[in-house]
């Protein structure tokens, strides 16, 4: 690489702004337009079917074994220190509050948008770049409220419901791990977790996975309609997509950690 | 399902069917993992002989390592944060001493999440940018090229992506690891007042702490290429293949990520922390 003089390095960060500008304002405007749609509603039936069994169902296995795993490690990793204190009873508290908080949403997210989002950027981003979303709009079929309403609806609603089979599936995985490894009884790991587990925290969790699922799908959504440039087009575009979608469920995170303290 | 397989299922009992409609859930899986295995172990025989192009390689470094920087850094960042603040007001509530928080902070993002967070966004960053590549690569008919002129595809694109995210993986992690202890710090030292001094505890590090450390890192660095490469070179069919093959590549990458993260756990636990 040759050496950059000062005016294009501060050029070259101004467009890297401006890229970045014209993403945020474009999925601000189609959160608008999505929104607006439910005012009153106006949406495809059968789409949002076909779409609620697609990104549902298909997403469910690979849910359920990432928060089992995910519940299993929580587990090892407090293992070391439960062990040391000799403070078995703490092990449902450590891991359950860890996973239905913060470790639980965080990485059904992350899968979510790899499954779910990644998927839904390549199937509008195919969509457009073989010109389907202008043939919808010269019949007269709103791609907004025809292919967008439903993937949302389908994106919020089962990141919601998938992260509460989710965090079950978590704490089972751990209470097993937490009786093969350390010899902790299922029973005192759930009477740990009942005990010292509030409705509060599984809450938190779950506005958490509703934020996550908004942000998934509002970010998928917007890199797919922006696709352009064949096939080469669709990979970028489903590459930026997840990585935003990641960016955002950490930084959203951090800011609903924060302000709900 | 082909004609072949339809005349064939029809022939059956209705048992056996019903065995049929179990085992036909794991086929796919089946496949795809021997596939992975396929290309991962030709991968390792063709990294182990030349020629291997030392330029290419060069550049996958560059698009991995430094293309991903920001990425990885601003995730790390705000995950350090996240812990800290967490961790922060439980152990405030229950302990009610925040002295041994730094130490026992630094020993969880050694073991867990400075390598594992790192390969998960890599796996969407690189994974997909890979499988993109490589996905276009073969529904544009370059790989078939490739091969007709007597160049070995996965010689040619997948040992150098192998060798440079091997090496990218470890140092990315390096670097994810100070920026979340440096996150941490930063809220431990505004939110709940602890001293730098003390939160910089390295005492309670060990031996094994590293080496699982870099073991997860290398299995990382190892598991995501090959498995973004088998989903781009798995690809057909115009763009709608090329999206299959990314959203294949980031799913199966972040998988086994998880399950080698719970292994690699496992293993660490019982050798080294019990």
């Amino acid at each position: 690489m040759q050496a950059l003089s000062p005016l294009k390095l501060l050029s070259r960060f101004g467009a890297a702004f401006m890229e970045v500008a014209q993403d945020v304002g474009g999925m601000a405007v189609l959160l608008y337009k999505v929104i607006r749609c439910f005012f009153p509603p106006k949406l495809d039936g059968m789409e949002t079917w076909r779409n609620l069994y697609k990104v549902g169902v298909k997403s469910a296995p690979i849910v359920v074994v990432t928060a089992m795993l995910t519940g299993a490690i929580m587990v090892i990793q407090s293992g070391a220190l439960v062990a040391q204190f000799d403070a078995f009873g703490l092990l449902g508290w450590g891991a359950g509050f860890a996973t239905l908080r913060e470790v639980g949403p965080i990485m059904i997210g992350l899968m979510f948008s790899g499954r779910v989002g990644a998927n839904n950027t390549a199937e509008l981003g195919t969509m457009k770049v073989t010109d389907q979303i202008d043939a919808l709009r010269a019949l007269a079929i709103d791609p907004i409220t025809y292919l967008l309403v439903p993937r949302f609806i389908a994106i919020v609603l089962m990141m919601f419901l998938l992260t509460i089979v989710g965090d079950l599936t978590a704490l089972v995985g751990g209470a097993y791990t937490g009786q093969v490894l350390l010899g902790v009884s299922p029973s005192l790991f759930a009477s740990s977790v009942i005990e010292y587990i509030k409705l509060e925290d599984l809450f938190n969790g779950l506005f958490k996975a509703f934020t996550f699922g908004v942000a998934i799908a509002v970010v998928s959504s917007h890199y797919g309609m922006t696709t352009s440039g064949g096939a080469v087009g669709v990979g970028r575009s489903v590459n930026n997509s997840v990585v935003a979608s990641a960016v955002l469920i950490f930084v959203l995170d951090y800011f609903i950690t924060s302000i709900l303290h | 399902m082909t004609k072949h397989t339809q005349a064939y299922v029809a022939a059956l009992s209705p048992t056996q069917r019903r065995i049929a409609q179990v085992g036909v859930l794991f086929v796919p899986i089946v496949t795809q993992v021997t596939d992975i295995l396929r290309v991962g172990s030709l991968a390792f025989y063709y990294a182990f002989k030349k020629p291997i192009r030392w330029r290419e390689v060069v550049q996958q470094s560059f698009f991995i390592g430094n293309r991903s920087l920001a990425f990885v850094m601003i995730v790390l960042g705000f995950l350090g944060m996240i812990l800290i603040f967490q961790s922060g007001f439980q152990a405030k509530r229950i302990v009610g001493d925040l002295q041994g928080m730094g130490a026992l902070y630094l020993q969880l993002l050694f073991r867990e999440f400075a390598p594992t967070v790192t390969a998960l966004m890599l796996a969407t960053r690189v994974g997909t940018g890979i499988a993109a590549e490589i996905g276009s690569m073969v529904v544009t008919e370059q790989v078939d090229a490739l091969r007709m002129n007597n160049a070995e595809p996965i010689q040619y694109l997948v040992v150098p992506r192998l060798l440079a995210s091997i090496v990218m993986t470890f140092v990315l992690s390096c670097v994810a690891l100070c920026v979340a202890f440096a996150t941490g710090m930063f809220v431990a030292n505004t939110v709940f007042e602890v001293n730098v001094a003390t939160f910089y505890n390295t005492s309670l590090l060990e031996w094994g702490d590293l080496i699982i450390f870099s073991l997860k890192a290398l299995a990382y660095g190892i598991t995501i290429p090959i498995i973004a490469s088998q989903a781009g070179l798995s690809a057909f069919g115009g763009s709608e293949g090329v999206g299959t093959a990314t959203t294949m590549a980031v799913v199966n990458a972040s998988l086994a990520v998880t399950i080698l993260d719970f292994v690699l756990s496992g293993v660490g636990y019982i050798f080294f922390f019990s």
